[in-house]
């Protein structure tokens, strides 16, 4: 077990340390200097010199790199160059909306999935299967962003139950929970139709193994078997799927978040791109691909913990 | 199934034709502005109503199917074109240091958030269709590459390439030869599912501006200008998210069908 979490971990560095230099070179190429975006058109020479020194832009290449990721390593994200502020404080600021609103959608999708799918895998073939699996195709097709203005128009506009958007805080926790509500589950439904479908071929799969057909032979009845052979052993790809969707719904959140007018990571990404503050975008991104690379080791380990044969692969 | 693939197949051909139509023919013009005749809900007239200009909704899906299609088709494309030839090469060379790099550069790239890279694309290299193509493509080389790989390495086990192998054909000859024509089923399946999430990711990107640029409608784009009018005119927003759902439903019942009619083995399988 030791062996195989630390090999993960050794390719977990590899894979953050490519991904770093990836992200600064598509930044670096990026038209426009910052500094001189700062100053406007009529910037003195001197005053252009002297803020480029300021912001650590006029040093070489690598050795901006190196600043960046030392920094990065220590809790140090730099100043943003917009506002003069810390970008680990605005990040902050804005991880506390991003990440709620990610874990309550997976938890929605988790929620409608694990039940749909294994109602449909135990009337496989039948009325209820089908009906399942039709529903699950209509959701798959659903761009979220879409869903999520017709549940504005039936909710906020029509109903008047929530608001249409905004995030009041989470000095109410109540509050804040209402207000994450709609763009939680117009970010869920997709993500729940693809996990009912890998949920229930998974189920299926195993459901023709061998041992099914042993604790069927022994006795155990046809939900017995399905809830104490078949589910755990058909995790491992339900698992895979789950850990993709967190960083999918972490990342996926930015579109959802223009729709709901939400100050998460997704309207900081934007912002920061149309005021030319890269070193916020440079952030934000590896931060989300840090999560994302994580949450792929994290899933590899519960892999092993679900699965002893696992633990001594390579 | 054979409903599935009728069902698929009648709604993607119907887009297609659709888009097709729209270079010979719309109903009305796109360009046109008529403040008088705004936001008209569905009548005899104007088919799906019209818009926050008076444009005619219909015409306007059906153009906007074309940017729809185009940039998801080649986005596949790049995607196979490059995929396609790393995972044949991958497979040929299973187990070497080329075949380590290809891999692990593919999981490097699933690792991104996709969403967010093509948004850094678009956002650092300008918005417009082609940085979208291009952003959309990066991600489906990675999904065609390890597909590929994956078919490729159980038919170099086969007796057939064996064969081939005695007779002295070299190692791209055979993947060329023997072990693409093999795959095609397999890459075709695909191909339906990458076009219809590089459908979505399209919309996904215009309706942020940064896909296709006006004047050239996009269904992204026209959620993204009917939001503000969805309380006023809700057929404005329900029409192209409706385009969307169907186009992409079909794409997903036609690779269905497709993969349960070009896979023997799935037919007396339960669905």
């Amino acid at each position: 077990m030791w062996l195989f979490a630390l090999t993960r971990l050794t390719s977990l560095a590899i894979s953050l340390l490519v991904a770093s230099v990836v992200i600064f070179l598509v930044i670096e190429v990026a038209p426009g200097d910052p500094a001189s975006y700062m100053l406007g058109l009529n910037a003195q020479a001197d005053t252009l010199a002297a803020l480029r020194a300021e912001l650590g832009l006029d040093v070489s290449r690598p050795e901006r790199y190196v600043t960046w990721i030392t920094g990065m390593l220590s809790g140090d994200f730099g100043l943003s160059y917009t506002y003069r502020t810390p970008v680990s404080q605005m990040i902050a600021d804005r991880l506390w909306v991003s990440l709620p609103l990610a874990v309550y959608a997976l938890a929605l999708a988790v929620l409608i999935a694990f039940p749909a799918g294994l109602f449909a895998a135990a009337r496989r073939g039948r009325a209820g299967d089908i009906g399942v699996m039709a529903s699950t195709q209509l959701g798959i097709a659903l761009p979220n962003f879409w869903f999520a203005m017709l549940l504005v128009l039936v909710f906020a506009i029509q109903l008047r139950w929530f608001s249409a958007g905004g995030f009041p805080g989470w000095e109410s926790l109540g509050a804040g929970i209402k207000a994450l509500t709609l763009p939680a589950i117009a970010l869920a439904l997709p993500q729940a139709a693809i996990l009912t479908r890998v949920l229930r071929s998974s189920l299926l799969d195993t459901l023709d193994e061998d041992y099914i057909r042993t604790a069927r032979a022994k006795g155990l009845t046809r939900r017995q078997t399905l809830w104490r052979h078949a589910l755990r052993n058909a995790m491992i790809p339900v698992l895979t799927i789950i850990g993709l969707q967190f960083s999918f719904l972490l990342a996926g959140a930015i579109i959802i978040e223009q729709v709901f007018f939400l100050p998460g990571l997704g309207r900081l990404i934007f912002q920061s791109i149309s005021q030319r503050d890269l070193i916020v975008v440079e952030s934000v991104v590896m931060l989300l691909v840090f999560a994302v690379i994580l949450v792929n080791f994290l899933v590899d380990l519960a892999y092993a913990a679900i699965d002893p044969r696992l633990r001594t692969q390579r | 199934m054979r409903l599935t693939l009728v069902l698929g197949a009648g709604l993607t051909a119907a887009f297609l034709g659709a888009a097709l139509l729209s270079f010979l023919w719309t109903p009305e013009p796109v360009s046109g502005v008529n403040i008088a005749a705004r936001l008209h809900p569905p009548d005899s007239v104007n088919l799906l109503g019209t818009d926050h200009f008076g444009r005619d909704i219909l015409s306007m899906i059906m153009v906007g199917a074309r940017t729809s299609l185009g940039v998801a088709v080649v986005a596949v494309a790049v995607g196979m074109g490059f995929g396609v030839p790393l995972g044949l090469w991958a497979a040929a060379r299973a187990g070497g240091w080329l075949d380590e790099i290809i891999m692990r550069g593919n999981d490097l790239i699933f690792a991104f958030p996709s969403l967010v890279i093509a948004i850094l694309i678009t956002a650092v290299f300008g918005p417009g269709a082609v940085n979208a193509i291009i952003a959309i493509g990066i991600f489906n080389i990675p999904v065609f590459a390890r597909l590929t790989r994956s078919g490729a390495l159980s038919l170099w086990q086969r007796d057939f390439i064996l064969a081939a192998r005695v007779s002295g054909k070299s190692a791209p000859r055979i993947s060329i030869e023997h072990i693409l024509p093999n795959l095609t089923n397999l890459l075709i399946v695909q191909g339906t599912i990458q076009f219809s999430l590089g459908i979505l990711a399209e919309a996904g990107l215009s309706y942020v501006g940064l896909g296709a640029q006006p004047p050239v409608p996009s269904w992204g784009r026209m959620l993204a200008e009917a939001q503000t009018m969805v309380a006023i005119a809700p057929h404005v927003a329900i029409v192209p998210g409706m385009a969307i759902v169907l186009m992409v439903l079909g794409l997903n019942l036609l690779g269905d069908g497709l993969r349960d009619a070009l896979d023997p083995r799935l037919k007396d399988r339960v669905p």
